[in-house]
């Protein structure tokens, strides 16, 4: 099951500009890799993750092993009304993920 | 042609290669490229690709991308695409926003096989695509040869 960490402010005013940033535990392993037996570790990275705000989708991406173990991401959002950031994401080995931050708006 | 000639001939020439050339160094023909603008011009400017200038080991770089747009409903960046030069996976990743994102702005962290050239193309509501490259020194490779 993976990890990951959402980071919101405390606090956000309607319309404001927000930066959200997501850290996931993952090894993102990029099938190059071989163990201590020196047999290939198969290729597992995250290719697919979507936030929704709300409900409605905010920010989405398609994600390849070029993205560095235990993935970081970065992105902005308006504040509309208070509500939740819901995180999903699918790897390779059809693990899905979930992850929610609450957002508040004053 | 006399050398004076031949100077203020040449000088009358710069501007034509002006930075907003179109494809100047987007390869239009990489079929990467292809595959996300269906054959159409990549214009250089609008994108800013922040990477190192020189990174001492590629397992984690960190990267921000950021594109000059109001992110209104009318006008919106739409995807920004990130490609490598070297790595063994060339599309690294694609970044979907638009007008409820408020700022085109994305950041992550990024592995790279080796110096290269990392090259960032966006998408705009208008359906015009624009990019930025820049080249960063990796000391110490990732991918091929360990995590």
């Amino acid at each position: 099951m993976a990890l990951a960490r959402i980071q919101v402010p405390k606090e956000a005013k309607r319309g404001e500009l927000v930066e959200v940033r997501i850290v996931i535990q993952h090894p993102m392993e990029t099938g190059f890799r071989r163990d201590a037996d020196g047999k290939r570790v198969a290729r597992n990275a995250i290719h697919s993750l979507a936030c929704r705000y709300n409900g409605a989708e905010v920010f989405r991406a398609t994600l390849s092993t070029g993205i560095a173990a235990n993935p970081f991401l970065r992105f902005f959002l308006r504040a509309g009304e208070s509500g939740d950031l819901d995180f999903w994401w699918l790897d390779d080995d059809e693990n899905e993920g979930t992850a929610r931050a609450r957002l508040v708006v004053a | 042609m006399k050398r004076r000639g031949f100077l203020a001939v040449s000088l009358l020439m710069v501007p034509l290669r002006g930075k907003t050339q179109a494809n100047a160094h987007v390869s239009t023909t990489d079929p990467l490229v292809v595959a996300i603008t269906k054959g159409k011009d990549v214009i250089p400017g609008k994108v800013k690709l922040e990477l190192p200038a020189l990174a001492v080991n590629g397992h984690s770089v960190a990267m921000t991308v950021k594109v000059d747009s109001p992110m209104t409903g009318a006008e919106h960046v739409r995807a920004v695409h990130l490609i490598s030069e070297k790595n063994p996976v060339r599309e690294m990743a694609t970044f979907y926003l638009g007008p409820h994102s408020g700022r085109a702005e994305v950041g992550s962290r990024i592995r790279l096989n080796g110096t290269q050239r990392m090259t960032a193309i966006a998408e705009l509501s208008d359906g015009t695509f624009w990019s930025d490259q820049v080249a960063v020194e990796v000391r110490e490779a990732a991918c091929t040869d360990g995590g």
